[in-house]
């Protein structure tokens, strides 16, 4: 049995807001094996980004979390102390977020930054400066950025946005890391730089062993880089398959309906797109979150939150569609 | 076949730099663009940030004086800045801009941003200056009700429509819509693509669709043109341009598409990887501008800059590999 990095069990994230607590995930359940790569894939503002954030609490202060557990390495991060989760985002888990430019520090140079991740890192050797620096070189070469040496004398202004990003992929992988969270890292990119960028934090991440959460709110990045993909909708994961079966067959009316969406490249016509619009956190629906605009919503679907089913390996949707008592 | 439209011929638009480490030099944007757009037809132009293709539509739309070439639209001379253009071409050419949440005006109702164009361009309904509005609104499936609402209290999808529906306020003939959907979800796009259709079917509307997404252009344009530095390398009908895309630079684009199915993984060219950045348009590198990434470059395409060449039916390609 593999080695489980992540294992998020029924989390429920809300934030306080003025107009009261807007209640965005509900009951998210995650897990990511060791080595394992896995995607979460969903449209604006449906809860992903608060779901990883949750993972190294750095949620915004107006955030709670009335109920769940996040499970990291086997320990609860919502019962960590201070020293542990400095442990944590120290040499456990990293993460890329999406602008590099808000990410970087603009007064500091890319060797500044790098080296002081490094020496926080908890590694052996990392007292001596020639040490880092070698670290940080060697980071940027795997990256394969050219010229490292001037890079680490740069700052971030300097370079152009695919580097910056290949620059914070260098950073979260400079030092061992069980998990690597990439938040939309190429949402910002050109197509051609997106290409380099996914290639490289995925050769990355092969290389040294670690896992990957990739947020993505395109099916085609999630496919070319994971291994498996998290589906997810209005804070909760609505499906999740290997990536290869989600593609093949996927069951929830929700993921079938936004691959639908996406124009083909082979061509075959617009689809007619999503009815109505996401629903409001403040007061979601009852049941399940989708089945307002579910075109094969039941009379339950409106009563009760539908729980994860397993349908095949690896493979659960939480649809009553699929619930061996049918939609009475 | 269709009267052409709109004609760009050798469309330039510099940005001098006034200031700074690089002052004195000049942001090349567009450098010499040819293209001409059909009655009922989409264009799509499509290519990275910073290859000038928004440029091109503000130079269309007279948002910026061109620094050289002609724009002709219905054979009328529009060279000239927006200032200066005749009241009835503006009315013919509505513009569709990308972020809705920046060009409707906060403090505007959806009223008030409706009766503008139809009140500058005197075309108000005398008899009945609200029905008018809500057709319009209906044009673009937003409900009636939205009258007397604020932008603000719209989705982003909804607004895009709003924007689309001041465009059509005054029933133009060519709309040039710069990344409408691109900073929206997919089952959003999706339905804003189906309506810009339905439109273009029933009132024979030319598009000029500014975009960076080639898999959205294969199912909306009759032609495709890829610009690279403010030079369009290759343009062709849809059809063709996916069967058989010439330019090393098509190539590259097309193999680097994130795709869902396997059948669009059989139409990504195999032979080109991206690699390498695209230049800063201050510091054009000489003879052809894609020779720092070209798989296929040779000495020549370091001296001289390649000529548009006509390799089959309305299919144009700029580069020397088919000289």
């Amino acid at each position: 049995m593999t080695q489980t990095i992540v294992d998020i069990r029924d989390l429920y994230v809300q934030y306080r807001t003025f107009d009261g607590q807007a209640k965005v995930l509900n009951g998210v359940n995650l897990t990511v094996k060791k080595g394992e790569k896995v995607s979460i894939v969903g449209e604006t503002a449906c809860g992903k980004t608060t779901t990883v954030k949750s993972i190294l609490r750095i949620l915004a202060p107006q955030a709670s979390i009335p109920r769940g557990e996040i499970l990291f390495n086997g320990s609860d991060v919502l019962k960590m102390g201070y020293s542990e989760l400095n442990k944590l985002r120290s040499s456990g888990a990293s993460m890329i977020f999406q602008d590099p430019t808000m990410s970087l520090n603009p007064v500091f140079t890319i060797g500044e930054q790098m080296e002081a991740v490094i020496r926080y890192s908890g590694q052996s050797g990392v007292e001596q400066k020639s040490v880092r620096h070698e670290l940080a070189v060697k980071a940027l070469e795997e990256t394969a950025m050219p010229d490292p040496e001037r890079i680490l004398q740069s700052y971030p202004f300097q370079l152009s946005g695919g580097m910056r990003q290949r620059v914070c992929i260098a950073l979260s992988l400079a030092t061992p890391r069980d998990l690597v969270i990439a938040d939309e890292p190429t949402t910002n990119l050109d197509v051609t730089i997106q290409d380099q960028v996914l290639k490289i934090l995925k050769q990355r991440v092969e290389a040294k062993g670690c896992s990957l959460i990739l947020i993505t709110h395109s099916f085609g990045v999630a496919r070319e880089t994971t291994d498996r993909i998290y589906v997810m909708y209005a804070g909760n994961m609505v499906e999740t398959a290997p990536t290869q079966e989600l593609f093949r067959e996927p069951l929830h009316p929700y993921s079938r309906a936004l691959m639908s969406c996406i124009p083909r490249l082979s061509g075959g016509g617009m689809a007619e797109g999503i009815p109505g619009r996401l629903s409001n956190y403040h007061n979601p629906p009852k049941g399940c979150r989708f089945a307002p605009r579910c075109p094969e919503a039941m009379p339950r679907c409106h009563e009760e939150k539908p729980e994860s089913i397993d349908v095949g390996r690896e493979h659960q949707v939480a649809c009553f569609l699929y619930d061996k008592d049918g939609g009475k | 076949m269709a009267r052409t439209i709109l004609e760009v011929k050798g469309l330039k638009k510099y940005f001098p730099i006034a200031a700074g480490e690089q002052k004195g030099k000049v942001v090349r944007a567009v450098d010499g663009v040819d293209f001409f757009i059909r009655e009922g037809e989409t264009l799509g132009l499509v290519g990275e940030s910073g290859s000038g293709k928004s440029t091109t539509a503000y130079c269309v739309i007279g948002m910026y004086s061109i620094t050289d070439g002609e724009i002709s639209f219905k054979g009328q001379d529009i060279s000239m800045h927006s200032s200066k253009r005749p009241l009835s071409i503006k009315k013919d050419i509505g513009m569709v801009f990308q972020d809705p949440g920046t060009t409707l005006n906060p403090q505007r109702s959806v009223k008030q941003i409706l009766s503008l164009p139809l009140s500058v361009h005197k075309i108000v309904d005398k008899r009945d200056p609200e029905e008018q509005l809500l057709k319009l609104l209906e044009e673009v499936e937003l409900p009636a009700e939205y009258l007397y609402s604020y932008p603000a209290s719209l989705g982003g999808g909804e607004r895009q429509m709003l924007a689309i529906a001041r465009a059509l306020a005054t029933d133009p003939s060519l709309m040039v819509l710069d990344e409408p959907t691109s900073a929206l979800d997919v089952s959003v796009q999706a339905k804003i693509i189906n309506m810009l259709l339905r439109l273009q079917k029933e009132r024979n509307l030319a598009y000029l669709f500014i975009t960076h997404d080639l898999s959205l252009m294969r199912n909306l344009a009759t032609r495709i043109a890829i610009m690279y530095l403010g030079k369009i390398a290759e343009i062709a009908p849809t059809e063709t341009f996916f069967s058989a895309p010439r330019h090393p630079y098509t190539q590259m684009l097309l193999s680097s598409i994130p795709v869902m199915t396997e059948d669009e993984d059989a139409l990504k060219p195999k032979r080109v990887v991206s690699r390498g950045e695209i230049p800063s348009p201050v510091d054009v590198p000489p003879g052809c501008s894609f020779n720092t990434r070209c798989p296929f470059v040779t000495d020549g395409c370091f001296e001289e800059d390649p000529a548009m060449r006509e390799v089959g039916t309305d299919h144009w390609v700029r580069c020397h590999l088919f000289a």
